[in-house]
């Protein structure tokens, strides 16, 4: 059962990793358009 | 938005049920035991990747067409998503092969073209991303339509080669198929997993629009500024 939750494991971190990225992607679009604003 | 958090929380609970019939309900199988579990993250997650591919092609054949942003914005995100689920693939691919195998990986055409098929999207994703603006997304559409070739051939190559990879389990022909408890796991997983990914793209989606907004934004007060 071991190698079934490494893989289980391994599936779920790469999708929590992307959804990060995601997120941050968010922060920095939402920075970028706060400088255009005060522009 | 609501309706957002409502599929979303629609989805969290079908990831819950499809954990649960994949690690409870669904039975050990015969030979392989327990690590055949692994299967029913493995298959949904490249039927999606597959799915993902698709759409990214038909997006990217739009874009030629009529220089849409909007089908740009599509075609980044479902290749992005594609990606992710495409890596899924080939890591439990290997902890899969190792203890069922003895090996971790071999370079038999099932594994070769789908590692092949990753490596092209990621390279549609560096492109996207060094390559100048302007033509980029031009030249990433073009990308794109070699890399659906890959999907048939990864789709196919369990059909017109046999090696290593088992044969296909759904539509394989005669004595192809699974126990229906099984088939419900593997069911009840893909929907979860589409579920996820429709949201992930459409989050993706609307990240690259504003990002589009952003540039174009740049792009006009640089105008405006020259202009002066």
């Amino acid at each position: 059962m071991n190698w079934v939750y490494v893989a289980y494991a391994a599936a779920w971190a790469i999708h929590i990793v992307y959804f990060i990225t995601l997120t941050r992607g968010y922060q920095r679009v939402r920075r970028d358009i706060e400088d255009l604003n005060r522009q | 938005m609501k309706s957002f958090v409502i599929f979303a929380l629609i989805t969290l609970a079908l990831l819950t049920f499809g954990l649960y019939q994949a690690l409870v309900a669904a039975p050990t199988e015969a030979t392989m035991g327990d690590v055949q579990r692994i299967f029913y993250y493995h298959l949904p997650s490249a039927i999606i990747a597959f799915l993902c591919f698709f759409a990214n092609f038909g997006a990217s054949v739009y874009y030629l067409a009529k220089r849409c942003p909007k089908s740009d914005a599509v075609a980044v995100a479902t290749a992005e998503v594609g990606i992710v689920f495409c890596t899924v693939v080939l890591i439990t691919g290997p902890l899969w092969a190792r203890p069922v195998w003895g090996i971790w990986w071999t370079w038999d055409a099932r594994l070769t073209s789908t590692l092949v098929l990753w490596l092209i999207y990621v390279s549609y994703l560096l492109l996207r991303r060094y390559s100048a603006a302007g033509q980029n997304p031009v030249l990433c559409a073009v990308l794109a339509i070699f890399g659906a070739v890959d999907v048939v051939f990864v789709y196919m190559s369990i059909r017109w080669f046999r090696t290593q990879h088992p044969a296909p389990v759904f539509g394989g022909g005669e004595n192809s198929g699974i126990d229906p408890r099984m088939a419900h796991a593997v069911y009840w997983n893909l929907l979860a997993f589409s579920a996820m990914a429709l949201l992930v793209i459409w989050l993706r989606y609307r990240l690259e629009r504003l990002r589009q907004q952003v540039d174009e934004a740049h792009a006009t007060r640089a105008i405006a500024g020259g202009s002066r």
